[in-house]
């Protein structure tokens, strides 16, 4: 297989706190007071209070630091990283907007990149000279767009409107009318940023299936950003994850993207915890798939076990646990406790496990909290935990062409159906 | 593995000339920035491309009367409106070339910063529009030149002279554009030059024998206007379309030496800050 794309030792610096003024005559002034008059320069002190905290360190940030890539021709690649993981930049210098402080990039077949639909869209012309006009900037032969024309414009679905100058479009249609062109580069590599994120359902269905076409049918290579990991991984096979400008996980999209949502350490799956409570102690509060680690992350399509720890120190044996559980704001939808189970909770230490059958949960953010009661004439609470644990449930794979998004609802349960003969 | 790579970026290596076989690539895109220019200024518009011909028509007419018959300035023999006219198609010309390329960088960086395209692209579809503009203007002259044969007692001849035309319209580009970009590099910088740019085009106008002729000019100014490398190539239209005037050639010798050195420098600074100005803009 050969390299489309070969990167080595690629690094971007930028200068923090560098004091720019950004006019002429201020430099100017800057450049007599300092130069001629040996003056101290009057615009340092202007920064100096802000940039104690810089000045520590050299005041330079590795935007993109030594990475080294080697993309093959075919191939797509999702970029993983948090906000300032990088990825941007990395995608910029790979487009050749911005250059390297150091290192090389070399590309085999033209790039189209498309950071943004519809660049250099003009709003006085009509959808068919816009087409041209974005379609050569991003780097399609004016026969290539010719040929493709009719294609573009009936994959946009504007054909209606292909001789109105584009000021007059909604929104919706100057993003298809743009996407479409896009989609229809030929160029050998696709960069791709976070645009697919547009247009309502069933235009963003189309996109994914043309974008999965042109890198499984047509054999181009197709580097992928986004935030939606169901998207990525319904079209990459390959990622790489970025932290603070270093690649720190390269390989298989499932693997990588299990990296990344493994790093966050405020969502880690467990939580070690100590109740200061005469009666009742928890140890350990955690949550993870049956056949999994606590640390990996959760899906909702197997069953999720969730464990508790504890120290039962007062002397009540019938004691249960009753569970509450929340979404991400605070709005309780779940309630459940262990009634049903008399002798789960012992005297002294103990640990309890509760199952959740696969495919309970919707994927979402939820939390819970957790009481610990005894029911005697009263019901007596002898301990209880608020927001015991973050629990972050992943989407399960889906396949080109289904829905991409997040359902809406805490539970998606499938339930008994039977056909009623009379 | 050896492969040959279709391009190299390297933070090292910079190339310092622009890659002319990559500019070539993307030719129908100087074509497409071209039309765009024609159709989106003159859209929505009432009198269409007419406004091509009132600019100069009125400022003509505003220059015959304060500079032909206020000021009694000199014009070579030539009627006063083709005098005037001759001056400000040319000066037009300039001026055009080298605010548009000056500003390129400003203009155009929400393109910039989205995709890349040789960011040259932008300068030839520049000198293009300017080129085509100047061209319809030249109809106006050419019907006014024409008029003035048959109405009034004015005798062209036609020499070979006007092969030079073309040659001192493109030094005229050359030094426009080596100006511009030279000064789209610092705009990067220094947005306040933007502002300069605007009445130093004006002043530098009044340094131009645009209004006046240079036979018309006392040898004691004469001597400084002979350093505007712009001077004897709009001294040199006249000559060459009319026969009016003065045509040195050590003068168009000395605009084409500074015409190439500007270009040159202003092709350097460009291709230096294209790379990475988004990082600083």
């Amino acid at each position: 297989m050969s390299i489309a794309i070969k990167i080595e030792n690629l690094s971007k610096l930028y200068k923090l706190g560098s004091v720019n003024s950004g006019s002429l005559s201020m430099d100017l002034q800057r450049w007599y007071t300092t130069k001629i008059l040996k003056n101290e320069d009057p615009y340092l002190k202007l920064g100096e209070e802000n940039d104690r905290k810089i000045k520590s360190n050299s005041g330079i940030v590795y935007s993109l630091r030594d990475i080294n890539l080697e993309i093959e021709q075919g191939s797509s690649l999702a970029i993983i990283g948090r906000n300032g993981a990088g990825k941007s930049t990395l995608l910029k210098v790979l487009s050749r907007i911005t250059s390297p402080t150091t290192g090389s990039i070399k590309v085999k077949g033209r790039i189209a990149s498309l950071l943004e639909v519809g660049t250099g869209f003009h709003p006085d012309l009509t959808g068919r000279e816009n087409i041209f006009i974005n379609g050569a900037i991003l780097g399609m032969r004016k026969h290539e767009i010719q040929r493709n024309l009719d294609e573009i414009i009936s994959f946009s679905g504007v054909e209606k409107y292909i001789d109105t100058p584009v000021k007059r479009y909604s929104s919706g249609m100057y993003v298809r009318l743009a996407f479409s062109v896009a989609a229809h580069l030929e160029s050998e590599i696709l960069i791709v940023d976070e645009v697919l994120a547009v247009g309502d359902f069933d235009f963003q269905k189309k996109c994914l299936e043309k974008m999965n076409q042109i890198q499984k049918l047509d054999g181009r290579t197709v580097i992928f950003v986004s935030h939606n990991v169901i998207s990525l991984k319904a079209l990459c096979s390959k990622a790489i994850l970025l932290e603070k400008g270093n690649i720190v996980s390269e390989g298989n999209i499932d693997l990588v993207i299990n990296n990344y949502l493994g790093t966050k350490d405020s969502e880690k799956n467990y939580n070690k915890v100590k109740i200061e409570n005469s009666n009742f102690d928890f140890l350990f509060i955690g949550a993870k798939n049956e056949d999994k680690n606590f640390q990996d992350p959760i899906e909702r399509v197997k069953p999720i076990l969730l464990e508790i720890e504890y120290n039962n120190k007062s002397n009540l044996e019938d004691v249960y646990f009753n569970i509450k559980f929340k979404d991400e704001e605070g709005r309780f939808f779940l309630l459940t406790h262990s009634i049903g189970s008399p002798k789960l909770i012992s005297l002294g230490k103990g640990r309890a496990q509760m199952r959740i059958p696969k495919g309970f949960f919707n994927d979402g953010i939820y939390s819970f909290d957790i009481w610990v009661q005894h029911k005697g004439n009263t019901v007596q609470t002898l301990a209880k935990i608020e927001s015991a644990l973050t629990l972050k449930i992943l989407p399960e794979q889906r396949d080109l062409g289904a829905w991409m998004g997040k359902e809406q609802g805490y539970i998606w349960h499938n339930l008994e159906w039977r056909k009623i003969v009379d | 593995m050896n492969q040959e790579w279709d391009s190299v970026v390297n933070a090292k290596k910079k190339n310092i000339w622009p890659d002319l076989k990559e500019v070539w690539n993307f030719r129908d895109l100087v074509f497409l920035f071209v039309k765009r220019d024609f159709v989106s200024i003159y859209k929505q518009t009432l009198l269409g491309p007419i406004w091509l011909f009132i600019q100069p028509l009125t400022t003509t007419f505003i220059y015959v009367f304060i500079f032909g018959n206020l000021a009694n300035l000199g014009t070579d023999g030539l009627p006063k409106p083709l005098f005037y006219l001759t001056g400000i198609v040319s000066w037009t010309f300039f001026s055009e070339v080298f605010t548009k390329s000056s500003g390129i960088f400003l203009a155009n960086s929400h393109i910039f910063t989205k995709v890349y395209f040789p960011r040259l692209i932008i300068i030839i579809s520049v000198f293009f529009s300017s080129l085509i503009r100047m061209g319809i203007q030249l109809l106006l002259l050419i019907s006014l030149m024409i008029y003035f044969i048959l109405n009034q007692d004015f005798h062209f001849n036609l020499t070979w002279h006007l092969l030079f035309l073309p040659i001192i319209v493109f030094l005229i580009a050359l030094i426009g554009i080596g100006l511009g970009m030279i000064v789209s590099s610092l705009t990067i910088k220094y947005r306040d030059l933007n502002n300069l740019i605007q009445f130093g085009v004006q002043l530098l106008m009044y340094a131009t024998p645009v209004v006046y002729s240079m036979a018309s000019m006392p040898s004691k100014y004469k001597k400084f206007i002979l350093y505007n490398p712009l001077a004897p190539l709009i001294e040199g239209i006249r000559f060459c379309s009319f026969g009016a005037g003065e045509l040195s050639f050590s003068g168009l010798l000395f605009s084409l030496t500074f015409g190439v050195i500007i270009f040159l420098t202003g092709l350097l600074a460009f291709k230096i800050s294209e790379s990475d100005f988004i990082d600083n803009i």
